[in-house]
This record gives C-alpha cells, structure tokens and sequence, in this order.
C-alpha cells in the first residue's frame, strides 16, 4: 500500500513538473498575466481606490468576492471545530486540583465539588508545572505589544504588507500566548467563549453587510464608491475608506476563529483546562 | 536576489518537508512543519511577495503550529505507520 502511494505521488510530481515547463518564466514581461493583468492594477489602483498598496487593493477592492468567502470559509472552519470537539455532555465530575498559593500545598477536591472562592487557593490544571517568572514577565510585558501591532497592521494595510487576514492572526496569537504563559481559564476570563462565538459571525456580517449596504444605495454588491454620501467624501476615498472597513470585518472573524479553535483543541472540547 | 541565499533556502525547504513526512514523533512533526513554513516565508520575502510572506510568517509558522500541539497534546504523540 506504502508502495503504491510512493508511486502515485511521484507521478503526480513528474506530471506536475513537466507541466511548469509549459509556464512563462518568473518575471517574463511577455507572459500574459504581465502584459494584460498587471499593468491595469498598476497604473488604476491609485486612481481609482488611491490605496498604495496594490495587494490589499485587489484583495479587498477588485476582488472583494474571493476574500469574503475566505472569511466565510474561515468561520466555518471555527464552527466546524466546535460541532466537531465541544463537548456538553456532562460526565461524572472529574477531581479538581487546588493549590495553596503560600504554601504550595495542593490540595484534592473529589467528585466535582468546589472550594468556596478565596485568594488562598487558585485552581490548577491537571498537567500543572510550575509558573516561570521568566516566561510569565516576558508574555506579559509583551501581549500589549503584541496586540498593538496587529491593530496597526490592520489599520495600516493599505500602506504596507499587512491587513485583515494578518492582523487578526496576531491579535488571535496574543490571546493563545496568554493562554500558554498562565493557563487556559486566565485567557477565557479575559475572551469568553460566548463573546467569541459572537464576535466570529459579526465579523463576516460586517463584511457582506458593507456589501449589501452598497446595494441599498442602487451600486453593485461590494462597490465601496457607493458609501461615499454616507461617510461625506468623493467616491474615490470612500473606496478606500470602504476597504478598511471590511478588513476590520476579516481581523474581528479571524482573530476569534483563531482563539475558539485553540481553546477547543487545547481543553478537548471541555474549555475547562488546556495547554 | 543572492542565489547562493535561494538555495540554501530551496534546500532547507525540501529537507524540512520531507523531515516532517518522515519523523515518527508528532511533535517533532509540527515543529519542523513550523520551521517549513518559516522557510517557505523567507522564500516568498525573497520573491518580493511581503503580503503572502506575512500570512505565511503569522499563520502558517505561528498559529496553525500551536494548534498542531495542542492537537498532539489532546491526543498522541506516537505515529502507528
């Protein structure tokens, strides 16, 4: 069996590589997608949506369809995380572990009863190690940082490399890195599952919303240029304006599809202890 | 663009592609597809695309590998094949 997947695979490759050759060559100003694609993008970009940056331009802009459905795509995979992994059910209650802050004496609670909440005792996982003062100073100090980059990202796509996509995956990352320096609860407090669950589809819905928007106004579906009586700027600005918009839409879905999908995966579907 | 830099890259792409095919270990398995992932990154940054070298910096070395431990931590760590 090994054997015969070796060899469908190697085929597949030798079949793939002997179509390349048929490609024009990397950066070939006669190919056609440089000499019919390319130069319109390059010189209308700035007329039309004056957004420097082409890429998030096409992206957003011309080919506003595509990254509405990835949006779409990526919320579906967090839903399917949680249909999948989450579990409800309950099952017999498990010991809970508490630890005795001062002393470092851990103590066993039976049969899911619960220690009345006190500074005292704090709640430790099963797989508990002991917190370093390293780790837990540097995520700390660092998160806010963190965060503050992926909002810049978001916000400073149309100049630099960057955008929705990005930005929410390091806006997601710094609330999965809180959740390995202390632990998963300290996280969730912070991003409830609810808040998460909420905040996925509002994401999509602001960009398909922004789209049906431009059609109450009599323009095409995702044709930012119609919002310009609405934000009180020429049709030009507001497609860019139109632009941000939507990629606050796509880092808000990213970022929780992001933090559900470790939580999920990290508890086992019991959001209860994680990584 | 350096060729020398471009194929020490290529290479340390196919080595790390086919290290995280063949290693038994899982782990092992998600951190070398990190660090594939990180390579294929550098190659894209070399190739002048920064937008699709910055998905693939932020999504594919950083998040998608924590899901795969977290993955492996749910489950186990040992391949049966």
């Amino acid at each position: 069996m090994k054997i015969i997947g070796l060899i469908i695979a190697i085929l597949t490759g030798v079949l793939l590589l002997s179509a390349t050759a048929d490609f024009p060559i990397f950066g070939d100003p006669d190919s056609p997608a440089s000499t019919h694609l390319s130069p319109y993008y390059i010189e209308k970009t700035m007329e039309d949506t004056s957004v420097p940056n082409i890429v998030t331009a096409v992206l957003a802009d011309y080919r506003g369809y595509d990254t509405m459905y990835e949006t779409a795509v990526i919320f579906t995979a967090g839903l399917a995380c949680f249909i999948i992994l989450r579990i409800f059910v309950r099952e017999e209650p498990g010991d809970r572990l508490y630890r005795h802050v001062l002393t470092g004496v851990t103590v066993r609670v039976k049969e899911g009863a619960k220690l009345p909440p006190s500074d005292d005792f704090e709640r430790i996982d099963t797989m508990w190690t002991p917190p370093d003062l390293i780790i837990k100073t540097v995520c700390r100090l660092l998160i806010p940082f963190i965060q503050l980059f992926g909002l810049y990202v978001i916000a400073h796509g149309h100049h630099s490399p960057g955008g929705g996509f990005q930005g929410g995956v390091i806006l997601g990352a710094s609330i999965i890195l809180l959740a390995i320096s202390t632990d998963l609860r300290t996280a969730v407090q912070r991003m409830r599952e609810k808040v998460d669950a909420i905040l996925c589809p509002v994401g999509v819905i602001i960009y398909a919303g922004t789209g049906a928007l431009c059609i109450l106004f009599g323009f095409n579906f995702l044709d930012y240029s119609a919002l310009a009586p609405l934000l009180h700027v020429d049709p030009i600005t507001a497609r860019s304006h139109g632009i941000l918009i939507v990629e606050i839409g796509v880092g808000i879905a990213v970022m929780c599809t992001m933090i559900w999908i470790y939580n999920i995966l990290s508890s086992g579907g019991k959001y209860d202890e994680g990584l | 663009m350096v060729w020398q830099l471009d194929l020490a890259i290529l290479t340390l792409v196919v080595i790390t592609a086919v290290g995280s095919l063949m290693v038994k270990d899982l782990l092992g398995a998600a951190i070398l597809f990190g660090a594939y992932s990180f390579m294929m990154c550098a190659l894209w940054s070399i190739m002048g695309a920064v937008d699709v070298a910055f998905t693939e910096a932020s999504v594919g070395a950083g998040v998608s590998t924590v899901l795969f431990v977290a993955a492996v931590l749910r489950t186990s760590r040992r391949t049966r094949d």
